[in-house]
């Protein structure tokens, strides 16, 4: 996402904002000065020319590992808006708060952020658990949430914007090409034990046996953490599945990748289709454990699209060379432009005015990384599948791409 | 087992029971250094899993150098580096030993929270230089992948590996602890320390090399396993449970409890592993273990330990 179209986007649609209202204001803001239109604010920080949003990530414990790249994307995507003149003349200032990967904590640092700093809107959150432990704060304070992680969906709440993809938008269409580029028949299916993976193979499993007429011929969940997969592995290898479907997360799924390659189950041997790994994991993985394997995600670092291009680059000028970015890393930086669009079209900050702004279904950036997404009124984004296949140096080649998908958190016969 | 084949079968059979002496190596490596300092020094060391992770951070480092500044040396650093880890989990032990532990032995129940602390503050340490993502070695080609001993059975490398390290590492503290003049000082310390001050032994010298020995062997084992997993810096707490699990079920003070209970508990696991899910597995064997210690509170050898 370049700095100068980004530029022309913002500043053509305050035009259209404020020539609703009072056109000669248009003129002046379109003319660059630093001034502000007063904005409905019903008690949130907002000064004249600031206004202070929130990030809420886990910076310490077990999932610090992972929310480290969503809460960077984040920053720069606050970055970008405040260098191109801010959102409806204002900068952007973040209070930042450590989840600290422990739930309660979650919800006390929400409630911090939204009753005692009055922030209009708050990125963060990272695992189902700690959206789940937040989300009553939220719908209580009347506060709002951009939540970034791909996620088990059944779940639709008026105060949260799902930058990530819902388990339709990722599961259904992985499966769908797996059946028919593998011709794959019966499907072994394994995953960490919680809330995520077990709903994600219970959607799995259903349109496997329903749709592709498929069989499943083992399912399996282990403990978080664990780091022993040698039986798993020999009960794979007498099962003989045409494709291993794995949801292993953490700790767990380094140690997964590393025995199943020097079990001799490689590439060359099996196909193997993951939803959990992304180019985070694969830094801690390795990419010569992962040679061959396929992830299924909405996006992947290597992308060649020039909006894609702009955001690495820009990344990793601020975050340093060896950075890498995965899913969820491009899901949160969109969520500061999302907001930046709904605020702008709201011509307020006032938590109900953007939400409504939100549901109707037209906020789209063509600038994303990813390409294009759309929200949907459902709170979540359009956004296409796209399977990628691991290399050696621990990036992806994509290797296909779907047509845009209509999120559906409720989906009908997979509950 | 209908529609298989008695080869297929016999193949699994066998890779079975490297699985299961494969966590058996695993299980034993981890707690052979705990086994040290809880059942010689009576000191519950909550910091055990943060030494091992400091052996497998000595192993990235020395790996990361190595690929940069001599790649040609590749292959054979891990083998070094196993002894590095060693030595500066080993140094960490000992300062720790002269900053913290050596103040609280008669509190044994602050030593638990001393050493709580000391992980926490370990942690952070790892966060802040090492960054909170995980990492890992670029590990030599010859420790990765599978030796196909026949067309179905495939036994991994760095399994074997591990194998061969836990031999040593116990050959080695049996030998250190039953045969060597310095394991006479440290069983007499254990058994009484105030006899075994007054005919001339140093015991404060004998508790710090003690505790020194148990965290380097700590140290090894992390090194060791960056070869199954990777290392973060929570890495440690992962290990803990399954460690003290291991020498409490041992009984504190037996070395060839700690042994038979590595064993016990990763056939178990390992062997129900197979026939129900993971998860279950896990509860069936510490539900086992549970009724076993309510029968056997010591552990299943039993011996005297320092009071």
């Amino acid at each position: 996402m370049s700095d100068k179209s980004d530029n022309q986007r913002s500043w053509g649609r305050r035009k259209v904002v404020r020539a609703l209202g009072a056109l000669p204001l248009g003129i002046i803001l379109a003319s660059q000065l630093s001034w502000a239109a007063p904005a409905t604010t019903t008690g949130q920080a907002v000064t004249d020319d600031t206004v202070t949003v929130g990030i809420l990530h886990s910076l310490t414990g077990t999932m610090a590992i992972s929310e480290t790249g969503a809460q960077e994307a984040e920053k720069l995507a606050i970055k970008q808006i405040n260098e191109s003149g801010g959102i409806l003349g204002r900068q952007i200032k973040i209070i930042q708060e450590d989840g600290a990967s422990d739930w309660p904590t979650f919800a006390e640092k929400s409630r911090k952020l939204l009753v005692n700093d009055k922030v209009a809107a708050v990125f963060g959150c990272w695992t189902s658990a700690s959206r789940k432990a937040a989300l009553p704060v939220f719908e209580k304070e009347n506060g709002l949430l951009y939540y970034p992680t791909f996620y088990e969906g059944l779940e639709q709440s008026k105060n949260v914007i799902y930058t990530g993809q819902e388990a339709t938008q990722q599961i259904l269409d992985g499966l769908n090409w797996v059946a028919k580029e593998k011709g794959a028949k019966t499907f072994y299916l394994i995953g960490s034990d919680y809330i995520w993976p077990r709903t994600s193979m219970k959607i799995a499993r259903k349109h496997i046996e329903n749709v592709l007429g498929g069989k499943v011929v083992g399912e399996e969940y282990k403990p978080l953490g664990d780091t022993q997969f040698g039986s798993v592995i020999n009960k794979i290898r007498l099962k003989k599945p045409d494709v291993i479907y794995a949801a292993v997360v953490g700790g767990s799924n380094v140690a997964w990748f590393k025995q199943l390659k020097a079990a001799g189950i490689t590439s060359k041997k099996q196909t193997l289709l993951t939803i959990s790994v992304t180019e985070d994991e694969v830094l801690g993985i390795g990419g010569e454990n992962l040679e061959g394997f396929y992830s299924i995600m909405k996006y992947f670092q290597s992308q060649d699209n020039p909006n894609n291009v702009a955001f690495v680059k820009a990344f990793k000028e601020m975050w340093g060379e060896d950075s890498v970015i995965g899913d969820v890393t491009q899901a949160a930086y969109l969520g500061p432009w999302l907001w930046k669009a709904a605020v702008e079209k709201a011509g307020t900050f006032d938590v109900d005015a953007v939400v409504k702004a939100s549901e109707e279904g037209d906020i789209e950036l063509t600038t994303a990384p990813e390409g294009y997404v759309k929200l949907h009124p459902n709170h979540h984004l359009w956004s296409k599948a796209r399977v990628g296949m691991w290399k050696k140096d621990g990036q992806a080649e994509v290797v296909y791409t779907s047509e845009l998908i209509e999120p559906d958190p409720f989906p009908e016969g997979y509950q | 087992m209908g529609g298989y084949s008695y080869d297929e079968l016999g193949a699994i059979f066998a890779m079975q029971g490297f699985a299961g002496i494969s966590l058996f190596s695993v299980l034993l490596l981890m707690a052979l250094g705990l086994a040290i300092i809880f059942g010689q020094m009576g000191v519950i060391n909550m910091a055990h899993g943060e030494f091992m992770a400091a052996g497998a951070y000595t192993t990235y480092l020395i790996s990361s150098l190595t690929e940069t500044y001599i790649p040609a040396f590749m292959p054979y650093y891990f083998v070094f580096s196993i002894v590095a880890a060693f030595l500066v989990a080993g140094i960490l032990g000992y300062l720790a030993e002269f900053v913290l532990i050596r103040h609280l032995y008669k509190r044994p129940l602050d030593t638990l929270l001393a050493t709580w602390g000391l992980s926490l503050i370990m942690q952070q340490s790892y966060r802040s230089i090492f960054g909170a993502r995980e990492v890992s070695p670029t590990l030599p080609d010859w420790l990765m992948g599978a030796y196909p001993a026949t067309d179905m059975i495939d036994i991994p490398i760095n399994g074997m590996f591990v194998l061969g390290l836990t031999i040593f590492t116990t050959l080695a503290v049996f030998y250190l602890m039953f045969k060597s003049s310095w394991g006479l000082r440290v069983r007499a310390t254990t058994q009484n320390r105030l006899m075994a001050g007054a005919v001339g032994i140093n015991t404060k010298k004998v508790d710090r090399y003690t505790f020194a020995l148990g965290c380097g062997i700590a140290g090894m084992a992390g090194a060791a396993f960056t070869t199954i997993a990777s290392t973060g810096p929570t890495t440690g707490t992962l290990y803990i449970v399954d460690t003290f699990m291991v020498v409490v079920f041992g009984g504190a003070a037996s070395l060839f409890g700690t042994i038979a209970s590595a064993f016990s508990i990763a056939q178990a696991q390992s062997i129900l592993e197979f026939f129900i899910s993971g998860s279950m597995a896990k509860v069936f064997t510490l539900l086992t273990l549970v009724i076993i210690l309510m029968f056997k509170p010591e552990g299943l050898f039993a011996s005297k330990v320092r009071r």
